[in-house]
């Protein structure tokens, strides 16, 4: 079974993204723990990819970070298997398809079940192309995490009448990354889904103080930071566990209030 | 499945923020394409604009020197802005003026697009920006400066490998981010649908020419159409109208860079697997775990990592044959046609004159082979020394 539904059980929940392979192997161990005990109630996890096209510079150089010390998709299975050996936070995948496509469908759903990865999230897989992976995936447990942008619009009814785990609505227009405003109506789409189905809605992109998390936190079930906490990452390396305890911290406390 | 599929090949694998847009992009193209007013315009803008039809020139002292087969050029490289992508780019920027858009962007290699496209924006009247990897802005720098002049912005691109595929990323980050008043005017049959045969309907003006143009001339159609393939623009275009001819022999030629054997090459066709990037399901050069890899050609404008859909769809059905041509070859046909024929072709278009070189003494005086000769050279002469080891600042 999913462990996602228990990420939305006590308030808003807060939602980090980390590039597995940045700075380590080990080291990514490490910060999913440090987020887990400071408060992240997911997490989600990018497998390294050499084009990621839908983000922001600091993901980016996360992805050419740990693509430099050649991390692999199995290398991303093992972070996962030592993870589960301490955690039951809700895990879910942040990967371009072609990874997923060359290492097998089957396959990588398989292990993805086999290790306790609870959903996926594929920027490059709108709603007309999802039969790639829906099935399998649902087969595996493993929930297919659909996104929703600010031009959607009469998307939206379709998308989230056929969605799993949660709804990752894309805060802005453009790639990942910091911003410091949001100026997306995001009443409206959150409006619109809530109309259509009775998933968790989760908001991401550009979202990185807590200022920012508590009105997001006001509005929707999750917020999603993923280029704050990479930053961190950068700015640390190898010693950065403290800085992200203090940091979720702060934004879950931002989220609850 | 979605739409825009040639077999298991092409699709929309993009981010959902962009769908709403390419669904409004396909719809607009089919009105258009059905309007006679626009097909009229467009068709002015080709004749009195770009200068079609181009010459379907017998290249006579190469045909008898290399003995064998009859050689036809097809002059795209006479067409404005010197190559065959001015075709697609006035088909482009027409429809985004159209659709209301205020502004295009563009990806380049080699800079042949990237021209092409600032001057139907300039022409046009909208603002054009271009994306170039920051190795192809030094080996193409005339180009660059000549985007300026025709009023373009220039984004050099230093993410990967600073080429083609990281100019491509570029602008599809670009649009997410300015879905509302930009098109992205696509360079190749490549990317999400209705990219692929948008830009291949575009440029099938070459094959409906060359087909008409042969028949005048030989009462006869070709026993073989060559032509150079990177994401594979002018390859399509130029077999577009001899795919139902079954007798006609298709064969594009890829960039084999320093040998298909090296990892030193940017032929999809002959070592790519399939995968899913850019928009679309083809085939990638990609390393283990399905990273796509660096590739290399000394064509700017072949050193993609992968290929338009129905160009994979076009080989696995045999209707097509693809074959690598390596630095080498390619660089000897640039100076062979050059001395021959007076004809300076681009680097890229080289590639198909190599092979026809290699064909045509193997074939009958019968045999009629017609390269699509997608552009000319003038932009390559300082590669052509470089690679020569002829120091130009001397």
């Amino acid at each position: 079974m999913s462990r996602i539904p228990n990420a939305f059980k006590d308030g808003t929940a807060f939602i980090g993204f980390l590039t597995a392979g940045d700075p380590t192997i080990e080291k990514t161990v490490e910060y999913i723990l440090a987020m887990d005990e400071a408060g992240c109630d997911l997490i989600e996890i990018g497998i390294p990819f050499s084009d990621p096209m839908a983000e922001g510079v600091v993901i980016q150089d996360a992805n050419v970070r740990a693509l430099k010390h050649n991390t692999t998709t199995d290398d991303v299975f093992e972070i996962v298997k030592n993870v589960r050996q301490k955690t039951d936070v809700p895990l879910v995948f942040l990967t371009y398809i072609n990874p997923v496509f060359f290492y097998g469908y089957e396959e990588f759903f398989r292990k993805c079940n086999e290790y306790g990865v609870d959903g996926i999230i594929t920027p490059d897989v709108p709603y007309e192309e999802k039969g790639e992976i829906a099935e399998i995936a649902a087969r595996n447990d493993v929930d297919v995490i659909s996104l929703i942008a600010p031009t959607s619009k009469e998307r939206i009814q379709m998308i989230a009448g056929d969605a799993t785990g949660f709804i990752y609505v894309v805060s802005s227009l453009g790639v990942t990354g910091m911003r410091s405003e949001i100026k997306t109506d995001l009443n409206a789409i959150i409006g619109d889904i809530r109309d259509a189905c009775d998933l968790p809605v989760a908001v991401g992109f550009g979202i990185n103080t807590p200022e920012q998390a508590a009105k997001i936190s006001k509005i929707s079930d999750g917020v999603i930071v993923g280029s704050a906490i990479v930053k961190i990452i950068e700015e640390h390396g190898e010693g950065a566990a403290e800085a992200l305890k203090e940091y979720v911290s702060a934004m879950k406390n931002a989220c609850v209030q | 499945m979605s739409k825009g599929r040639y077999g298991e090949y092409g699709g929309q694998y993009i981010s959902e923020t962009l769908m709403n847009e390419l669904l409004y992009l396909e719809e607009q193209y089919n009105h258009y394409m059905n309007d006679p007013e626009f097909i009229e315009e467009l068709d002015t803008l080709l004749r009195e604009y770009a200068g079609r039809p181009s010459l379907l020139y017998y290249a006579k002292r190469m045909s008898q020197d290399l003995g064998g087969a009859k050689i036809y050029l097809k002059r795209e490289d006479l067409n404005h802005t010197g190559a065959h992508k001015i075709n697609n780019v006035l088909g482009q920027v027409l429809l985004a003026k159209k659709m209301g858009k205020t502004r295009v962007i563009a990806e380049t290699g080699a800079g042949q697009h990237g021209v092409a496209t600032a001057t139907a924006a300039a022409l046009l009247d909208v603002e054009c920006e271009v994306f170039m990897g920051e190795v192809d802005t030094k080996r193409q720098a005339l180009n660059v400066f000549r985007m300026e002049l025709l009023g373009a912005k220039v984004h050099t691109v230093k993410s990967g490998t600073k080429t083609l595929k990281d100019a491509v990323n570029d602008a599809f980050r670009d649009w997410i981010a300015n879905v509302d008043t930009t098109n992205y005017v696509i360079g190749s049959t490549m990317g999400p649908h209705p990219y692929p045969q948008m830009v291949r309907d575009f440029q099938a003006v070459i094959s409906e020419e060359a087909r008409q143009q042969i028949l005048e001339k030989e009462g006869k159609l070709p026993t073989a159409v060559l032509a150079c393939v990177g994401g594979g623009s002018n390859a399509m275009g130029a077999f577009y109208n001899f795919i139902d001819d079954k007798e006609v022999r298709l064969i594009g030629c890829e960039a084999g860079g320093k040998g298909v054997d090296t990892p030193y090459n940017a032929a999809a066709l002959t070592n790519g697997k399939i995968g899913i990037f850019h928009g679309m399901k083809s085939l990638f050069n990609q390393g283990e775990y399905g990273q796509i890899a660096p590739v290399y050609s000394i064509s700017a404008g072949l050193d993609y990592p992968g290929v338009g859909p129905e160009h994979a769809y076009l080989r696995d059905s045999g209707r097509a044959q693809y074959v690598p041509v390596n630095d080498e070859e390619a660089v000897e046909a640039f100076e062979y046609l050059s001395r021959m024929e007076g004809i300076i072709p681009a680097i890229e278009s080289s590639h198909a004159v190599a092979h026809a070189m290699k064909i045509a003494p193997e074939m009958c005086e019968d045999d009629i082979i017609i390269v699509c000769l997608s552009g000319r050279g003038d932009k390559d002469v300082k590669s052509i020394a470089d690679y020569r080891g002829v120091d130009l600042n001397e």
